[in-house]
């Protein structure tokens, strides 16, 4: 397996990561609080791509014909879906070890996805470019996101769309994602977030519009803590969000 | 002969071919198996079976396509009156009315003939290309691996999909062959059930008489006929059903009054035993169960068919929505979402049901009383009176898409 460039990886967060890959596809598993999330991110990526590509998701397969870049992959949790829409799945992750546990999954499920142990910087250098390029949770854990965001760009196809989520810095996501999550209710493995890490939605903006993107939507994700649900938020972004953005044609 | 994305249905009664339908009718196809004749599934006579449906499931029959095949066949609930009654002694003066006009969304629910709901399906089912429909097939075995599930039928056919769903009533083969165990007890009650020709209208409204051996309940059906579902001791229910139709009607007055003028039977007889049957989960790996072989409730409330279209209902939005999103729609995770968003509403139900018959299918002197007050007392609190009228008609609780009458 070629050795990837990890220019905008922080190898500390590589590592804690490859320590959990073999949890990934169990629900009950160390991965639970992501298994719970990905309806409420599934949501927002396809009917983001529904909209920005005029399908139609009640039909068969309506991803066909798109090329989808998911970057920090992990096990596939984004990947399989987006494979099962009929999209063209390249699943990137700069820990190689949750590569093989991705495809021994992706084997199991039926599905053909082009998993590899690689960044977005290093497979933007083969100029392979893509109509979508998800990149879920994965901005604060590099270490350069303005950097990141450029390798983004240059994997997108004019008119390509970003889908970039991420968590809010301030008092709340650290209540929230730090304590709440790591400390208290143990969702997390301590140390999975660095809380100096996390990003507010004007400055991810910024960033995107820095990178030459252009941000089109940003939505909360909020667990509603009556139905244990999480949802979508159009007001309430203080923790979880999401953006979508577009690269000009 | 099929691709192995399809969702297997094992039993072709009222919950599976709404449950068939309203998959198909989302892009979900399916395969539903029903141990039953074709021919079976289209008569034209009159058996004496009905349904009460609340106007949650009215919407969802709506949503695919069935309302409109059976509209004209239906007997709207205009209101319902309960009351406290002993055999000789006719109802109480305790009476408990509830009008549809309190809750200003039309009539409480309607009265359908299974007869002409069994053949609007029939037809439909038949219509719909995404159903593969097996009728006189009965199923022998059952697997699941990590990649589907696949189902044997007695004559050696092997039928593979993703999802097998049990629809196969409250002694499902399909929990026990997946090792689902039940709880539950009987009554020894016995529920009669028949149909009537009267003299007089009924004007749209359902009684309910509380007698100490169990619920009389008289529903409206079109014309000058109501169904009967009398619910007596097993013994006693025994002894009635054995007599002729004189005597049936003879031992029916009593607790009947004359209200209703000069009575006939039309159609046939039934008797179906009471017991309140619960499989301790209604999911488990690719595999997921739905109405009586979920959940078997007492028919105290008519609500038997109403839950199990509520099954219908959420396990169809659960797995549509999966769908959609690209999820593995037999994942644990998905099947999850059903049985947690079922899970209070079934236990709510049968907890309620039960109790309610315990309460009210005795002669205690010191509980008579009481549950007269307590019916007087439910009467005059207009609040609590339309509360329970909307849960009599469905319409409380966390509802599925298709039982608001919205698409997935």
């Amino acid at each position: 397996m070629p050795t990837a460039k990890v220019d905008t990886v922080d190898p500390e967060e590589i590592a804690k990561f490859e320590a959990m890959a073999a949890d990934w596809w169990d629900p009950e598993g160390k991965f639970k609080p992501l298994h719970h999330l990905n309806p409420c991110r599934l949501d927002y990526i396809t009917r983001q791509i529904a909209t920005e590509f005029g399908r139609d998701l009640s039909q068969d397969r309506p991803f066909a014909g798109l090329g989808i870049l998911d970057i920090g992959c992990g096990g596939g949790l984004l990947s399989e879906p987006m494979a099962r829409l009929g999209g063209d799945i390249v699943g990137a992750d700069a820990a190689g070890r949750n590569i093989p546990v991705a495809r021994i999954h992706a084997a199991q499920s039926g599905l053909t996805i082009d998993y590899r142990h690689s960044t977005a910087e290093a497979i933007a250098e083969t100029g392979q470019q893509f109509d979508v390029v998800l990149a879920m949770e994965v901005i604060e854990h590099v270490a350069d996101p303005a950097a990141f965001l450029v390798a983004c760009r240059s994997l997108l196809k004019p008119g390509g769309l970003l889908i970039c989520s991420t968590l809010n810095r301030n008092a709340k996501s650290y209540a929230f994602a730090i304590l709440g999550a790591e400390h208290i209710l143990r969702w997390l493995p301590r140390g999975t977030h660095d809380w100096r890490k996390f990003i507010t939605p004007d400055e991810l903006f910024g960033l995107l519009r820095g990178a030459g993107l252009e941000p089109v939507d940003k939505t909360g994700m909020i667990l509603n803590p009556v139905r244990w649900q999480w949802q979508l938020s159009e007001r309430d972004l203080s923790v979880n969000y999401v953006t979508a953005s577009t690269n000009p044609a | 002969m099929r691709n192995s994305s399809e969702i297997l249905i094992v039993g072709g009664g009222l919950a599976g071919s709404c449950l068939a339908l309203a998959l198909a009718r989302h892009g979900l196809g399916n395969c539903l198996i029903d141990a039953r004749p074709q021919d079976m599934l289209s008569d034209r006579n009159f058996d004496g079976r009905s349904y009460a449906l609340s106007l949650s499931s009215q919407r969802l029959l709506d949503a695919i396509g069935i309302w409109a095949r059976v509209s004209d066949q239906v007997e709207p609930i205009l209101g319902i009156k309960a009351s406290d009654g002993r055999a000789g002694e006719g109802p109480s003066p305790w009476v408990l009315h509830f009008d549809h006009a309190e809750i200003e969304e039309g009539p409480m629910g309607y009265m359908i003939e299974d007869r002409y709901l069994r053949r609007a399906f029939a037809t439909a089912i038949g219509e719909e290309t995404g159903i593969t429909h097996l009728t006189g097939r009965r199923v022998t075995g059952q697997s699941v691996a990590d990649g589907g599930a696949s189902i044997l039928l007695e004559d050696g056919q092997e039928l593979t999909g993703t999802l097998l769903v049990g629809c196969d009533g409250r002694q499902s083969h399909v929990a026990a062959r997946a090792g689902i165990r039940r709880t539950g007890w009987g009554y020894d009650q016995t529920a009669l059930v028949s149909a009537i020709a009267h003299e007089h209208p009924h004007q749209g409204i359902a009684h309910q008489f509380f007698m100490p051996s169990g619920p009389l309940a008289i529903l409206p059906l079109p014309g000058n006929r109501s169904s009967i579902v009398w619910s007596e001791t097993t013994e006693r229910a025994a002894e009635i059903q054995a007599l002729d139709d004189e005597g049936y009607l003879d031992a029916l007055r009593p607790a009947f009054g004359d209200f209703l003028g000069q009575v006939s039977l039309t159609g046939h007889r039934f008797a179906y035993p009471l017991d309140l049957t619960l499989a301790q989960s209604i999911v488990a790996p690719r595999l997921a169960l739905v109405g009586d072989a979920a959940h078997g409730v007492h028919p105290i409330a008519g609500q038997g068919l109403n839950i199990g279209l509520r099954d219908v209902g959420t396990l169809a939005e659960v797995l549509v929505s999966a769908r959609r999103r690209g999820e593995d729609v037999a994942s644990g995770s998905v099947l999850a979402r059903y049985a947690d968003w079922r899970k209070v509403d079934t236990a709510t139900l049968a907890c309620a049901t039960d109790g309610f018959n315990r309460l009210f299918s005795n002669d205690n002197p010191a509980i008579r009383p009481l549950r007269d007050l307590g019916l007087g007392i439910v009467n005059s609190i207009p609040v609590l009176r339309r509360s329970l009228i909307r849960e009599a008609a469905g319409l409380t609780g966390d509802l599925p898409r298709l039982m608001q009458g919205l698409p997935i």
